[in-house]
């Protein structure tokens, strides 16, 4: 029997689990045809802020070893613009969206959210919870988890799709974060947002990016990225999770869906390849009917503790 | 844009630089000079990224012969890997990228200015407003005579060649910079292309400002992704209306554009990153000359 790729995360439905992550497909209007849009599972838009942002100072990427540290801001063309110019292109494309909501205060977001939630297309909202909190004195509202559930909570109050909170794994107490966001009204979690790091040209005396402290994501974090999903999948087993970092091959998000996730995001590895989703989504069927699964979600908490040997070469 | 799986025809050493030619018939027939190439790294290395690389010379010799020369300086890991690739070894090479150089339609004296390996896309210009009819002067540039780009091919295409090498150990002694102004003198440059790294093109920039030559420039400029999907690559360029900037793709809103319009200090990170509008406004600037 040939497995159904589709999966369902508690009635909220994906053609296949793999998704593109935020801030990695142009805008909207501006996708190159290479990408081939519509053989993803769903879309992740960047992130959105109410009026329009230019982002950060150049150089905003480093290429780190088997990573890359984004410190590009949040440039994007602001949730109207984008509704009016962006949307149309990926709703053409007739795959779900799932739009990425940022801001500067908690008014922002539910602003972003209110013009977004009921778009045709738009299926969920993902939280980005890593920019910068005007009533902090920019400082990312991530830093503090009962400021991070506030703004999860405000969107979710909003939302009539489901909501999706993006964390970051380093911040204490991520199951409990995780929880706390459901509890305010967080349908869903992805795990996880870039990894907080620093690159640096010691031969200039000089940071590599413009904006020193940046966020990690490509093949180095994906361990990380793995241990939040599986902590927090344990934990929280009836929430949707979906995992996203640094899945560049079918066994990658196979690894993820067996750590607990029920869908996944790519991000760098579309970077590097425009179609490594094509690929990753086709290598998940093959081990599904090679192992002789029904669905990708047929994978979740199937993951046995290694014990007696890893038998690595 | 397209993405093919290209041989690779020939990969030689040219004096300091390293230049790899490939197969690819369906991006030769297409691109214009100014435009680049992306060219993906192994998998299961370190780095990651693919490579972005402006085209030195396209060969459209009709149908499956079309060819495509692009020319690097072996220095990070990326392209010391590819500095070892050898003839008949394929690569995966999305091109056409970015916006390439526009000719003048009635102007006629280009003088082209570039420095060290800067001259690959350049000298690919040069010949293409040859077959135009126009008059090309180039203003050459490197450290020492070592890292001067084929002077002789330089040479050939050219009605005047100077080149300046820092050291003077080739030509005349300084840097392009030092030469600008007589060789504009001479030339009776209308139009000034350049291609390099920011202070040179910026102080290019301003001098066509101060004598009102029209001029493009490419960038070169570190990119993720090189199809515009990342937003790594931003130049803050004055819209066309004067109405304020924008942060714009070098990927795919350039790497060609009008210096006049490059917010320069915010560019290169000379002014404090919260000003957004100068007392004064933004200038309109002049179309390209038609």
């Amino acid at each position: 029997m040939k497995p159904d790729p589709s999966v369902d995360l508690n009635g909220l439905r994906f053609p296949h689990p793999v998704l593109s992550a935020s801030g990695c497909l142009a805008t909207g209007h501006d996708v190159p045809a290479l990408v081939e849009v519509h053989r993803l599972g769903g879309v992740v838009t960047r992130s959105l802020t109410f009026g329009p942002s230019r982002g950060w100072p150049t150089p905003r990427t480093a290429e780190t070893s088997a990573g890359l540290l984004s410190a590009v801001g949040l440039q994007n063309p602001g949730v109207l613009d984008f509704i009016e110019r962006d949307l149309p292109r990926l709703a053409k494309a007739n795959v779900p969206i799932v739009a990425s909501v940022a801001g500067s205060s908690l008014s922002e977001y539910v602003d972003v959210t209110s013009a977004m939630h009921l778009k045709p297309g738009v299926v969920a909202m993902e939280v980005c919870v890593s920019s910068a909190d005007d009533e902090r004195e920019g400082e990312p509202f991530y830093a503090r988890p009962e400021r991070l559930v506030e703004v999860v909570g405000a969107v979710a109050r909003m939302s009539r799709v489901p909501v999706f909170a993006k964390l970051p794994p380093l911040i204490p107490g991520l199951v409990e974060v995780a929880h706390q966001c459901v509890r305010a009204g967080a349908f869903g979690l992805t795990l996880v947002d870039a990894v907080p790091a620093l690159a640096v040209d010691a031969s200039r005396l000089r940071t590599r990016t413009a904006t020193p402290v940046g966020g990690l994501s490509g093949p180095a974090v994906k361990p990380i990225a793995l241990a939040a999903v599986y902590q927090v999948a344990r934990a929280l087993p009836d929430v949707p999770v979906m995992g996203v970092g640094g899945i560049t091959t079918g066994e990658d998000a196979v690894e993820f869906l067996l750590a607990g996730a029920w869908a996944v995001q790519v991000g760098t590895a579309l970077l590097i390849d425009p179609t490594a989703h094509v690929e990753i989504a086709r290598g998940i069927m093959d081990y599904l009917g090679e192992k002789g699964f029904a669905s990708p979600n047929d994978l979740r908490g199937r993951l046995r503790v290694g014990a007696g040997g890893n038998g690595s070469g | 844009m397209r993405r093919v799986r290209a041989e690779v025809l020939n990969a030689r050493q040219i004096g300091a630089y390293r230049s790899i030619t490939i197969v690819a018939p369906e991006v030769a027939e297409k691109v214009r000079p100014g435009q680049f190439v992306s060219v993906a790294m192994p998998s299961g290395r370190t780095f990651l990224l693919r490579r972005q690389f402006s085209i030195h010379q396209a060969s459209r010799r009709g149908g499956w012969a079309g060819t495509l020369e692009f020319v690097f300086d072996p220095r990070g890991p990326g392209t010391t890997w590819l500095a070892e690739v050898r003839a008949h070894q394929f690569l995966d090479v999305i091109g056409p990228l970015g916006k390439a150089f526009a000719y003048p339609a009635k102007l006629s004296n280009c003088l082209l200015v570039a420095e060290e390996h800067g001259c690959a896309p350049i000298y690919f210009l040069g010949q293409e407003l040859r077959t135009r009819g126009k008059r090309v002067d180039l203003l050459v540039g490197a450290e020492t005579e070592e890292l001067v780009f084929k002077p002789i091919e330089g040479k050939r295409l050219s009605q005047t060649i100077v080149i300046a090498t820092a050291d003077g150990s080739l030509g005349e002694a300084g840097s392009v910079l030092d030469h600008l102004p007589q060789v504009v003198e001479a030339t009776g440059a209308q139009v000034i292309y350049a291609a390099g790294r920011r202070p040179m093109l910026r102080r290019i920039s301003e001098f066509c400002a101060e004598r009102n030559i029209p001029s493009q420039i490419a960038v070169e400029e570190e990119m993720a992704c090189g199809i515009g999907l990342c937003f790594s690559c931003t130049v803050p360029v004055i819209r066309k209306d004067g109405s304020g900037y924008d942060n714009l793709r070098a990927c795919v809103d350039g790497p060609v554009f009008n210096p006049a319009r490059i917010l320069w200090d915010r560019w290169l990170g000379e002014e404090p990153l919260v000003t957004v509008t100068p007392p004064e406004g933004f200038p309109v600037v002049k179309a390209w000359p038609g």
